[in-house]
């Protein structure tokens, strides 16, 4: 049986473990270098504030083996601050992981009044329920990440081998065709 | 508004886990930033400072909020006084992210308080029992808080608060459905919202805690008892050291389990904040509006 380990250092870990849970998929909780002695197949960057999971997952002593075992092809699924953790370059703050060949733009949409909802394709999925939480975009994206879904013009999905990013968060909705997308990965 | 309200709601969702501190400066709101906060809180003094200097305490000067504003990118929250929904207008229209209708400002109004489903941006209050809690939830606050009581340092009412929230809504949970429209007379509470908890077993927003968390324990104390994340009002800007108090708090809220680690960040933080225990306060700030 696969297992799904989700980052729960902050953030809204526990949308994402429903899911997954949902989808009959077992999960275990990375809070601290411990943590990543146990054994899992891929990995979920949730959303919450990338300063603060950026800072934690360092000091708490666990990005080098999150970047390591990225970069040797463990499924990865980030949303929204979990986008920024997995950008090459972010606009408005720190590169964190930086193995995804995207750039991410910071609270991009402004403040939470600028927050909204929206409707559209992701890959090949229509009509997904996107929500944006004081959301970034993907401002720049190079091959080989490709383009998953976009939104007033702005790339708000891509996926690139084996890491998918969404600016959006399926985990607050109930609609799970991205995390089963995910899972097929 | 239904939308905007889950919006909202799901901002909350995003904070868990986390610290929200109290800061009266930009210099602080960076180190509150660069310690791991989730959000801070704009004001131009911190509770402890309030309570010490008395008279009538009202919003911060936007200009000072909007300097936080400038200086850090996580979200910015603001207080407001029980009841002045002109002063919400005011933060509304300099797009803070979040506003806390405070029982640690004077309130101005003794009877009602603010309409928050007239507003666009999200709304945080203060509880001390399940009855406020949903009521706040009723006038549209899409966040949670314990009062606790701000500014002393001393835990003993956040965790009074939370227990209480814990148990009556346990209570709730454990009743026949028939029984519901009783509880939902005496919580003077709509019936809904009473039915709500006590299919789910909690209240339908996040819930944090805040009032007198002043250590990493006591951070880790109020995770352990249910909340989901922690507000930090006066305990890091009256410490010793606050950038590495902040820091270790944060890192205890992300590991309340672990006591082992929370020994090590308990240790040589300097001088904790001077507490008053609650005998020896006049003033009780958690029983402004309720």
């Amino acid at each position: 049986m696969e297992k799904c380990a989700v980052l729960a250092v902050q953030g809204a870990f526990a949308e994402h473990e429903k899911s997954l849970s949902r989808l009959g998929c077992e999960y275990i909780e990375l809070r601290q270098a411990s943590d990543m002695r146990k054994s899992f197949d891929r990995l979920i960057l949730p959303g919450g504030e990338s300063t603060v999971m950026g800072k934690l997952t360092r000091e708490l002593g666990m990005f080098d083996e999150l970047k390591s075992l990225i970069t040797d092809g463990m499924p990865v699924f980030g949303t929204c601050a979990g986008l920024i953790l997995l950008a090459k370059s972010v606009d408005g703050g720190e590169v964190h992981l930086g193995t995804m060949d995207i750039s991410a733009k910071r609270n991009a949409y402004g403040r939470q009044l600028g927050s909204f909802s929206a409707v559209t394709k992701v890959g090949d999925i229509p009509d997904f329920p996107m929500v944006f939480i004081r959301a970034p975009y993907i401002s720049e994206l190079s091959a080989p990440a490709e383009i998953l879904a976009e939104w007033d013009g702005k790339i708000v999905a891509a996926r690139e081998k084996n890491m998918l990013a969404t600016a959006f968060h399926p985990e607050l909705t109930d609609d799970l065709r991205i995390h089963e997308m995910f899972l097929k990965m | 508004m239904n939308e905007r309200y889950e919006l909202n709601k799901n901002l909350a969702q995003m904070l868990k886990g986390g610290v929200i501190m109290d800061v009266t400066t930009p210099e602080q709101a960076k180190i509150a930033e660069a310690a791991g906060a989730c959000a801070v809180m704009a004001l131009e003094r911190i509770p402890a400072d309030i309570r010490a200097a008395g008279g009538v305490s009202r919003m911060s000067d936007p200009a000072m909020i909007k300097g936080i504003q400038d200086a850090v990118s996580i979200p910015v929250m603001a207080k407001v006084r029980i009841g002045h929904f002109v002063e919400a207008q005011v933060l509304e229209a300099i797009e803070i992210d979040y506003i806390d209708e405070s029982e640690v400002l004077s309130p101005a109004d003794d009877v009602y308080h603010i309409d928050k489903t007239k507003f666009k941006v999200p709304f945080v209050c203060g509880a001390k029992d399940l009855g406020e809690a949903l009521r706040r939830v009723n006038e549209g606050a899409s966040m949670i808080r314990t009062k606790g009581e701000p500014g002393t340092g001393d835990i003993v009412q956040a965790v009074r608060h939370m227990r209480m929230m814990n148990s009556e809504i346990r209570r709730l949970v454990s009743m026949s459905e028939d029984e519901l429209y009783e509880a939902a007379k005496q919580l003077r509470v709509p019936f809904d919202l009473v039915k709500y908890v006590h299919e789910n077993g909690r209240i339908p927003v996040v819930n944090f805690a805040a009032g007198g968390v002043a250590t990493p324990a006591d951070a880790a104390l109020m995770m352990q008892l249910g909340a989901e994340g922690v507000f930090v009002g006066s305990g890091i800007f009256k410490s010793g050291n606050p950038a590495k108090r902040a820091a270790a708090i944060v890192k205890a809220v992300a590991n309340y389990t672990d006591a082992k680690l929370i020994a090590e960040l308990s240790e040589n933080l300097g001088e904790a904040m001077v507490g008053i225990n609650e005998q020896e306060i006049e003033l009780l700030m958690a029983e402004r509006g309720k």
